[in-house]
Formats: structure tokens, sequence, C-alpha cells
């Protein structure tokens, strides 16, 4: 049985209304989800599915309205300890320009270390750390208008590398970058997860990258639908499809096949697979 | 187009100047503009321009740049002088018709002329010299005995660091929306200085929107990275005094003094 670093109970969430007559829209209908210590977990969900909801109970910046968030054991619900979560659990967002505080990259990575007092020696350390672990080491002197979109938010995640997370929980961190970038990005995430054991939670709309993550959990309207490893959930075609969500090319390729009766496997959900089962088939 | 500009008019170097403490900067600044308007005298002010060239000269920064930086002060300049040349009374030099040029009038905006140019170049080297972040800094650092008057000194640079951090990405967006304006037909080039203005309000609106959004995730972003304000923070980079940059100081403190003697004797 594998550690838990992240627990949450039976969460239920309502954002409060403004006016009382209209009805609470009820955002999360009790989830309940462990994340493994050192896995690589993908949130998939469509647009109001609530899996943004969700993530943003691993750090304590929405509590539950029912139900219980733990973090490393700790209740997020405990104010006295909420640095002590964020410092567990960091957070990354969509838009890279909106999450860079300072007008110098190094200064910016240092951003969290200067908030939570580490002194200057060991600050200068953990900076250059994290700035190679993300691979924008050369840049750290420049200012961010002068990165691309992929390297700011390269940037954006080292600030919180910094913190030396144990978890970080990435919102749609691709969702603005273009295909170049995206690449960047989520092979930074891949190198954190396996080089440096770091936990991640990825929350996207993109198969491609879900299909990446050991796990994917599903979600739609407030609750979780599927939670398995990606062949097993992308073999769900049918399922997928009703949620307004899709399967990788390769995987639907498989599935249209199969339904023109030729024999096909939809457990296939990378390029590679799918060119030897073809091929396989041509013989 | 708006992208090329460069905030604040830092000139990157490693002169002298460059390398002193950005505090000790300020305050030599500070002493300086004390040495031009205690002057009361021209041999006073002609001290003080010494003091100005021998830094100016040590900075390395190309005159050209310091004649720039006096560009928009010109209407400024022409218009105390003419306020003084012909406005104050005195020992008549020339008249024509109702124009009278007085020696105190010809005195007097001689001195301000010097005075003023002197104290744009003066505050312009310090600009020059240091990048808007050190700046920042040194203005938190110099500023924080006040903070036990609750001053919030903290909150002050802090929100000088994020406006200068976000003046390019706002500057690009404005690019953006004018685009999308323009291409939705939007007239922006002509008409009535009134109808010119009233054309911006399709710019300006969309623009505070997106300000307030991005302040609410940078919110957001920093409360995920333990931002809990000035309290109990250390800084990555610290500001170290040498021996020069009291060097520095001890010598603009015995030009101002000289000033003063040249007050006392002179005056």
């Amino acid at each position: 049985m594998q550690e838990k670093i992240i627990t949450a109970q039976n969460v239920e969430f309502h954002y409060d209304n403004e006016y009382e007559d209209a009805p609470v829209k009820q955002v999360l209908k009790g989830v309940s989800l462990d994340i493994e210590k050192g896995s690589f977990t993908a949130i998939l969900g469509h647009n109001g599915s609530g899996k943004s909801t969700i993530a943003k109970h691993f750090n304590a910046i929405l509590l539950p309205c029912g139900g219980k968030v733990y973090v490393e054991g700790i209740d997020t619900a405990d104010e006295e300890k909420l640095f002590d979560i964020r410092q567990h659990v960091g957070m990354v967002f969509q838009n890279p320009d909106n999450q860079i505080v300072a007008t110098i990259v190094e200064e910016d990575v240092a951003f969290a270390l200067e908030n939570l007092g580490v002194a200057p020696d060991e600050m200068r350390e953990r900076v250059d750390d994290a700035l190679k672990s993300v691979g924008m080491y050369e840049y750290r002197e420049h200012s961010p208008h002068q990165l691309s979109g992929g390297q700011k938010q390269r940037v954006a995640i080292a600030g919180i590398i910094a913190m030396r997370p144990d978890c970080i929980v990435l919102d749609e961190p691709t969702a603005m970058l273009d295909p170049k970038g995206r690449r960047e990005v989520l092979k930074t995430i891949r190198r954190l997860n396996r080089d440096y054991g770091i936990t991640i939670v990825l929350i996207t709309h993109y198969m491609d990258e879900a299909a990446q993550a050991d796990r994917i959990v599903v979600m739609d309207g407030g609750t979780i639908i599927m939670d398995d490893v990606p062949k097993e959930v992308f073999s769900n075609v049918e399922t997928m499809k009703k949620i307004g969500l899709d399967v990788p090319q390769v995987t639907e390729l498989m599935y249209l096949m199969g339904e023109a009766g030729l024999p096909s496997d939809t457990h296939i959900i990378d390029e590679d697979e799918c060119v030897e089962a073809l091929l396989e088939l041509l013989k | 187009m708006l992208k090329d500009i460069t905030i604040g008019q830092y000139f990157p170097g490693n002169s002298v100047i460059h390398r002193l403490d950005p505090r000790f900067k300020i305050i030599i600044t500070g002493v300086f503009i004390a040495m031009l308007f205690t002057a009361d005298n021209f041999i006073g002010l002609g001290i003080g321009m010494v003091f100005l060239l021998v830094s100016f000269l040590l900075s390395q920064i190309p005159f050209k740049l310091m004649l720039k930086s006096l560009k928009p002060i010109i209407p400024i300049i022409i218009f105390t002088s003419i306020l003084n040349l012909f406005f104050l009374d005195g020992v008549v030099l020339f008249k024509l018709g109702f124009i009278k040029v007085t020696y105190e009038g010809l005195r007097t905006s001689a001195f301000m002329i010097i005075r003023i140019v002197a104290l744009i170049m003066g505050s312009s080297l310090l600009t020059y010299t240091t990048s808007p972040i050190t700046l920042t800094d040194a203005i938190e650092r110099l500023l924080s005995p006040l903070k036990k008057l609750k001053f919030p000194v903290h909150e002050l640079a802090m929100m000088m660091t994020i406006a200068l951090r976000f003046i390019p990405t706002l500057i690009e967006e404005t690019d953006k929306i004018m685009s999308a304006q323009k291409a939705r037909g939007a007239d922006m080039e002509s008409g009535s200085l009134l109808q010119r203005a009233k054309a911006l309000t399709p710019i300006l609106i969309p623009l505070f929107v997106s300000a307030f959004r991005r302040a609410e995730e940078l919110a957001l972003a920093m409360e995920c990275r333990c931002y809990q304000g000035g309290d109990g923070r250390t800084r990555l980079r610290q500001l170290h005094s040498t021996g020069t940059d009291f060097f520095a100081l001890g010598i603009s403190i015995v030009f101002f003094d000289i000033i003063i003697l040249m007050n006392c004797f002179l005056g």
C-alpha cells in the first residue's frame, strides 16, 4: 500500500450565491479521491465538471462545504497549518503572466522563499536548483516579458519547486500555450515526476497530455465517473464521448475500426502501438 | 509598436557610479538637490555643477542621453525664465515698449535655468545608473525605519514592483485590444480631440476588466506561494555598502559644506 499525500473524503462544494433566492449550484457532489506519493495523476473533465474546483481544495485555496481534505494528514480547514499545507502542495495556474510577481526571473523564483523567511545563502542555492530543474537557469537574469509562454510557465513552475513541495497541482498549465510551449512544459512536468519524485496532479482537457499520466480521474458534473490507468479509461470510448471528451486519435481509429467490424484493440493509446497493430493487421 | 519601449531609463553599465550602493546613490542625489537649493550665488552653483560633471564623467553615460533627459522640461525652462526675465522689478537694463528687462530679472532667470537643468541631470543620473528594481529595493530599505510609524513601506515597494512587472504585459494587451477594435472598424486616428478621447473608451474598458482579472489571479498565485506581507521576509538580493559608498557620500557632504561656506562669505 502506497503512502497517500492527499486524501479527499466525500468533498462537497458550492459557491455562495449573491442572490438569496437563486438556487445553489452544487459544484462538487461528494468527491472522494486519494493521491499517492510520487504518482502522476491527470484529472480530466469538461468545462464546469468541477476539476479545477477540486484542485483548489488540495492546497486550501478553497475549503470544502462538506467532507474533509487532508494533506499529509493535515486537515486543510486548520488555518494555523495553512502555510505548511501550501509548502507541501504547490499550485501552478493557467496564465503564466498572472503568476509571475517580480521583474527578474530569479527574483520571482525566490518570491516564495522570501515570504517564508529563508536565509539568503540557502535561498540562492534553492533558486539555482529550481531553475536548473526546469531548464531555465540560463535565463535567470532575464525579465519575464522577454520570455515565450512556455518559458514563462516553466519559471512559474520553478517558483513552486523552490519551496521544495512534495506535490504540485497544475491547473491547465498548457491551455494558453502554443504547441511548442505545451511540449516544453509537459516534458518538464514528467521530468519532475520521474527524476525528482514529485507527485503531480495535472488538470487538463488535452487527451494526449492525460495519456502520459499513470492514472486518469475523469470528472463530470461534480462527481468522479472514472478512475483508472489511461489505457482502461480511454477504452471506454462511448462514455468519454457522451460527456463531451475526446480520446487520443489512435484510440479513436481503433474504435472506428472495431465498429467497422475489423479486429481492433481500444486499449491502444500511443502511436507506436497503433502502428504495430496496423502492421499486424495488414500481414 | 508599443512593445519596444523600455521601462524607466536604465542605461546598463559597470562604472563606479553604477556599482555604488543604490541606497547611497539616493542619499547622495538628495544631498546634491539640497546643494542646488542652498546655493544662493553663482560660485556655489558652479561648485554644484562641478560635482555633477565629475559624477557624470565617472558614470560613462553618453552626453547625448543626458541631453535627451532635458527635452521634456524645455517648456518649463522657457516659461520660468520668461517670467523671471520680464516681471522682476529692479535696475532697468533696457526697455522696449511695455517690456523691460532688469538686471535682477536676468540674474534670477539665469540662476533658475542652471538650477533646473542641474536638478534634472542629477536625478537622471540616478535613474540612468540604477535599474528600476534595484531602485525599488533601495527605497524600501531606506524607508524601513518608517515602519515603526505604521507607514506601509513593504506594501509600497511591492506595489511598485508589481507595477513595473505589469507595465509591459498591459502595454502588450492594449496593443492587442486596439488591433481588435480597429478590426471591428473603430476609428482612433481622426476626428476632434474629444472624439478621439471618446474612441478610447472601447479600449480602456476591456483593459480595466482584464487588469482586475489579472489582479485576482495574481493574488491567488501569491497566496499559493505563502505571501503574508512584509513581516519576517528575507531577500534574495542583499545590498552591501563598501568603502567607496562612504567615500562618495563623504565627498558630496564636503561639497555641500563648501557651498554653505560660499553662502556665508559671498552672500
